[in-house]
């Protein structure tokens, strides 16, 4: 396993590090209905669907003392995001219901599960792009969408239309457009902020590169330098890693880690199990509803595995299993299908 | 006899050589966002559905920019508004509703006891019948949609690029997608007396299609696609007086064999791209059949 994060800090809690499953710098807390689940107690730094129902994460809340101690005896925490009791869908379909959970500022936080499960729509309910039916969401202190210029979000490539006539600069720097408001040009400060992020993404000598020309990951790390240029409280990443080379999702990975080291909030989704564990701090397994949270490690978990990806999943024994998941069958050309749980029902 | 200069002597030839580079340019600039937005047969229902506006204006003797103005951003709010309910899917509204307010438009105009030569004007054009107070509400109209373009640049152009970063990073996308339907109802109206209702959407499609075939930054699209605009109109208009053809039919043919002509070399360029040799050739090469396989 390759560290991929960097930052001021050292970084001593890494999952699966050792038995330091309370020692997050920043992690979420699900408070979830998930059924109660066999205990495995003999795995250290691991903790069941159950257990994490808990709050057993800090957050870089500058009433906390650090890392290494529990969130509850601390004051209030300072929660990036926080959702209560949310219930969503499209039309008349339920995509999530039943969720309750809280990232604090200084979070790592995968957001793992089955496709059609519910991963993009907890993004898009985060992002205030879509209103839940019942409960309540507060982003960043304010109800959701009220702080969009403290939120960047990066959505799924397949998303994107990659033949828009537009250069790398030009993306980097649509982040700053939110600041700016309509009357104004970017600035001084603009044009260095734009430079300082494809700095950082590795992206300045393409800066003036056609998107459609080019690779998967260079498209990412464009996308990246914009969510950066932004200079935002909170990241929100649509399948981030998805389809791109171990250097880039490792680079992107770094960042995403500085980032939160700053005592900024990542939430991304992630359909790659192994991504989730090596490259983020925490997660939450969603299949509908919250079906686990806590530290990453948990997705190797054979129960959570059960109940977020249910009939998906092949036993082999032990802690082995397969998934079903289309996600997990590429394609000849390298890229990989598709099925969103937002396609089927408009 | 002077082809060039001869048509030039003419003040009504000199009004419509104004009026269609004013129509032209702001076509261009509007059908550059529509085309990137896939809002090309929107634009074709929001023409059709000012006829009725154009007919009842016509009946009470009210000036046609208001009747046309009326129905066009009406019928494109509600378009917007369908749409966003999510019952049906966009295309289909837009089916419903444009055959419908076309279908308004006809049975009113059945309803006139005389016939009505001017309509006639409004479904294909004329160009040569435009006086001084339709080029002065044209330039004046034509200056406030691209000065709201010109305004609202980046927002518009980050929200067509990537509605969904748009709208989370705070900018009004709904308001913005409105805005844009308005400016495209807006643009159909000043056009509706040089080119006509039927074949408007060319001017508004055909400029962008073509610059999309051969730019690579959104900024250069606009600024070829506005070339094209006026200088189509103007060599379709010499055509048109020479010929004594149709002002707006002709214009929109001479837009058309422009996209054709930049289309077949693109996909020469792009079935050789050995030729073209350097770096930038092959990724222009590649752009360029990029577009062309979304244009199909």
């Amino acid at each position: 396993m390759t560290n991929a994060r960097s930052g001021p800090v050292p970084n001593e809690a890494l999952p699966g590090a050792g038995p330091v499953s309370t020692g997050h710098a920043g992690g979420i807390e699900g408070r979830t209905a998930a059924r109660p689940q066999p205990g495995h107690p003999g795995l250290p730094g691991q903790t069941t669907a159950a257990e994490v129902v808990g709050r057993d994460l800090v957050s870089d809340c500058p009433s906390g003392s650090g890392a290494g101690v529990r969130m509850e005896a601390v004051g209030e925490p300072c929660p990036a995001v926080s959702l209560v009791d949310v219930r969503a869908g499209y039309g008349d379909r339920v995509a999530l219901e039943s969720v309750n959970l809280e990232v604090p500022l200084g979070a790592l936080v995968a957001v793992v599960g089955p496709n059609g499960g519910g991963k993009s729509t907890l993004l898009k309910l985060i992002a205030g792009m879509l209103k839940p039916w019942e409960g309540t969401i507060e982003v960043l202190g304010a109800s959701a969408g009220r702080e969009a210029r403290r939120v960047a979000y990066v959505p799924q490539a397949e998303l994107v239309d990659w033949s828009f006539p537009v250069n790398v600069w030009t993306v980097a720097m649509m982040g700053r457009y939110p600041r700016l408001g309509p009357l104004r040009q970017p600035g001084r400060a603009d044009h260095d902020a734009v430079a300082t992020a494809l700095e950082r993404v590795g992206m300045a000598d393409r800066a003036h590169s056609p998107i459609g020309a080019l690779s998967g990951g260079q498209r990412r790390r464009a996308f990246l330098a914009r969510a950066l240029a932004a200079e935002v409280d909170l990241y929100l990443l649509d399948e981030p890693v998805t389809g791109v080379d171990v250097p880039t999702q490792e680079a992107i990975m770094e960042l995403l880690g500085g980032e939160a080291e700053k005592g900024k909030a990542v939430v991304a989704t992630t359909h790659d199990l192994g991504a989730a564990v090596r490259h983020f701090r925490s997660v939450v397994a969603i299949n509908r509803r919250i079906v686990a949270s806590g530290p990453s490690d948990i997705v190797t978990r054979p129960e959570v595995l059960a109940e977020t990806y249910g009939g998906h999943l092949l036993f082999l024994g032990g802690n082995m299993g397969i998934l079903d998941d289309s996600h997990h069958h590429d394609d000849p050309s390298g890229r990989e299908r598709h099925y969103h749980e937002d396609g089927g029902g408009r | 006899m002077n082809y060039i200069t001869d048509p030039l002597t003419f003040t009504f030839f000199l009004q419509a050589l104004a009026a269609s580079a004013i129509v032209g340019l702001v076509c261009a600039v509007v059908g550059s966002f529509m085309v990137l937005r896939g809002l090309a047969f929107m634009g074709d229902a929001l023409s059709h559905s000012a006829f009725p506006g154009v007919v009842v204006a016509y009946m009470i003797q009210a000036p046609f920019y208001l009747g046309a103005s009326i129905a066009a951003v009406g019928t494109a709010l509600a378009i917007g508004w369908v749409t966003r309910q999510g019952k049906i899917r966009s295309d289909t509204a837009i089916g419903v509703l444009f055959a419908a307010m076309f279908a308004f438009g006809i049975f009113l105009f059945s309803l006139i006891p005389n016939y009505v030569g001017d309509l006639f004007g409004f479904l294909f054009g004329n160009v040569l019948g435009i006086g001084l107070s339709d080029l002065v509400s044209l330039a004046i109209l034509g200056a406030l949609v691209i000065g709201t373009v010109a305004l609202l640049w980046k927002e518009l152009l980050f929200a067509t690029f990537d509605p969904l970063g748009a709208a989370a990073s705070g900018l009004p996308v709904g308001r913005l997608d409105y805005l844009l339907l308005a400016l495209i109802a807006l643009t159909i109206v000043i056009s509706l007396q040089s080119v006509g209702i039927i074949l408007v959407v060319a001017m508004l499609v055909t400029p962008a299609a073509t610059a999309q075939l051969i730019s690579k930054s959104f900024g250069r699209l606009v600024v070829i696609a506005g070339t094209i605009g006026v200088i189509c109109p103007v060599i379709g208009l010499y055509f048109s007086f020479w010929l004594n053809s149709a002002s707006g039919a002709t214009v929109v043919l001479v837009e058309s064999t422009v996209f054709v002509v930049v289309l077949l070399r693109m996909t020469v360029v792009s079935r050789h791209p050995a030729e073209s040799g350097s770096e930038a050739g092959s990724a222009e090469a590649a752009a360029g059949s990029a577009a062309a396989a979304q244009i199909d």
